[in-house]
């Protein structure tokens, strides 16, 4: 009968000792969460990062490149001359945006969008953010009565499609690999291919809380030998205040575009053929993110 | 032998009306507002679970930092990385004893006692709050200032001075039977 009595009371001391809070946590632990802020910016030096922009959040990228360091005391070590591109990007989900600029370089107008196919996904799940990215690219100089040539408009186009893969290891750092494709209507086809594929590889490193550094490689897999053109190479740092976000850049690339980075980067870095220069963005809210 | 068969009946009596004697949080709201020199800034989290249990007056809260929605959203993703660090602290944790509640009454005010834990930090804090009860439902109300210090949220001191050092948390929670 005591048994009975005992065995009855088992619910009742069971209930009164259970934790409410292990109870929450247990429902709670179900859901997974996308991660933020892989990288702080959209480029990640001179090419792109994973980021989207927000739904209804406009960015503006002021970029600038200074002519390179070795030029000597004469042109100031490049200060002198000055490229500059002027963009704008806009998220019209959190996962597509679309943006346009305008590079003095060659005078390239470009546009382009970006779209998260997968997002990473907090504690498992989802190891990567993966981003499509496609971009069309028209140079408009030369002017057709200044060419050598009957130049067309098809001959002024490329194009580029990117899949850019990154994982956020930790709050700190960040690696990203882009798989690339160039198509450029006009080549020299003596030193150039009208298609080139290349392999990016990239990372972010957080010093503080607000600052990071950057850094950026392209290799091109089908390079002719005779090749005038480098590989890319750049190093980054990113400080982010509120709504601003300045990298300041060393690179071998003056191009703006993936056009110009990815197949025409003329400096040899390790001669220092390297361009001081910054990305500089500011971002607006236009639409109030839904609830 | 009667004896037991009574404190049998008694048993099994208080066990079946045990279930309800917890309540589980169906709607939430919990927003803070901080009051600064160049912009206020709020935030709302309706994604709050919770649960209480009636008889013994314990509480516990989870409330999900990812889930807090900002008028800008570049500020909900600094709020996440830079100073809440939610994906290394996820959740704000309350938990403790509603001090003197009675579940009878219609209308009472009381003391929340127990530890909040937010960034990781917990801290043993008095929250006063307001219960109310409505049918079926119990409503509890409350209205505190939470110092950032207190919970080492770092306040940037850098170009603007966008965020105050404290801010003020006004919550709702709507509870059922569970």
């Amino acid at each position: 009968m005591k048994l009975l009595l005992l065995v009855l009371l088992i619910p009742y001391v069971a209930f009164s000792q259970e934790d409410l809070l292990k109870e929450l946590e247990s429902k709670e632990s179900e859901k997974s969460e996308f991660v933020d802020a892989t990288f702080k910016g959209s480029r990640l030096v001179n090419g792109q990062s994973v980021e989207t922009r927000h739904a209804g959040e406009l960015e503006l990228i002021f970029s600038h490149r200074f002519g390179t360091i070795n030029s000597g005391i004469y042109e100031l070590f490049g200060l002198d001359e000055a490229y500059i591109r002027l963009g704008a990007e806009y998220g019209i989900t959190d996962r597509l945006s679309v943006g346009m600029g305008r590079t003095s370089v060659d005078k390239t107008y470009d546009g382009y969008f970006r779209y998260k196919l997968i997002r990473q996904t907090i504690g498992g799940g989802m190891p990567v953010t993966i981003s499509a990215y496609g971009n069309a690219a028209i140079k408009t100089s030369p002017r057709k009565e200044d060419a050598t040539f009957d130049i067309t408009m098809k001959d002024r186009m490329a194009y580029v499609a990117q899949l850019l893969i990154a994982r956020k290891f930790s709050s700190a750092f960040s690696l990203q690999l882009m798989p690339s494709f160039v198509h450029q209507n006009l080549v020299d086809q003596t030193q150039e291919v009208n298609s080139t594929f290349a392999l990016g590889a990239g990372g972010r490193m957080k010093v503080s809380r607000s600052v990071s550094l950057n850094a950026e490689y392209y290799y091109r897999f089908n390079v002719p030998s005779n090749s005038p053109y480098n590989n890319a190479i750049g190093f980054g740092i990113d400080i982010e205040t509120g709504g601003h976000v300045f990298q300041l850049v060393l690179t071998n690339s003056l191009g703006m575009t993936e056009r110009h980075m990815i197949t025409e980067t003329q400096g040899n870095f390790f001669d220092g053929d390297i361009h001081m220069g910054f990305n500089i963005t500011r971002a607006f809210q236009l639409k109030k993110p839904g609830k | 032998m009667y004896r037991y068969f009574l404190v049998i009946v008694i048993l099994i009596a208080s066990a079946i009306p045990s279930h309800a004697q917890k309540y589980t949080v169906e709607k939430s709201t919990v927003i803070f507002f901080s009051d600064a020199a160049i912009e206020d800034i709020t935030a709302e989290n309706s994604e709050t679970s919770g649960l209480l249990n009636v008889s013994s007056s314990e509480f516990a809260f989870l409330i999900p930092i990812k889930k807090f929605r900002f008028d800008k959203s570049l500020m909900e993703e600094h709020f996440n990385e830079k100073y809440l660090e939610s994906e290394k602290f996820p959740n704000a944790i309350f938990k403790g004893i509603l001090e003197g509640f009675q579940f009878d009454k219609a209308h009472q005010e009381l003391n929340a006692v127990g530890k909040l834990t937010i960034h990781g930090i917990a801290r043993d804090v008095v929250i006063p709050a307001s219960i109310e009860r409505s049918g079926n439902k119990l409503i509890a109300r409350s209205k505190f200032v939470i110092k950032l210090e207190e919970y080492k949220i770092k306040i940037p001191q850098l170009m603007w001075q966008n965020i105050a050092e404290e801010v003020e948390v006004t919550v709702e929670f709507i509870y059922k039977p569970l």
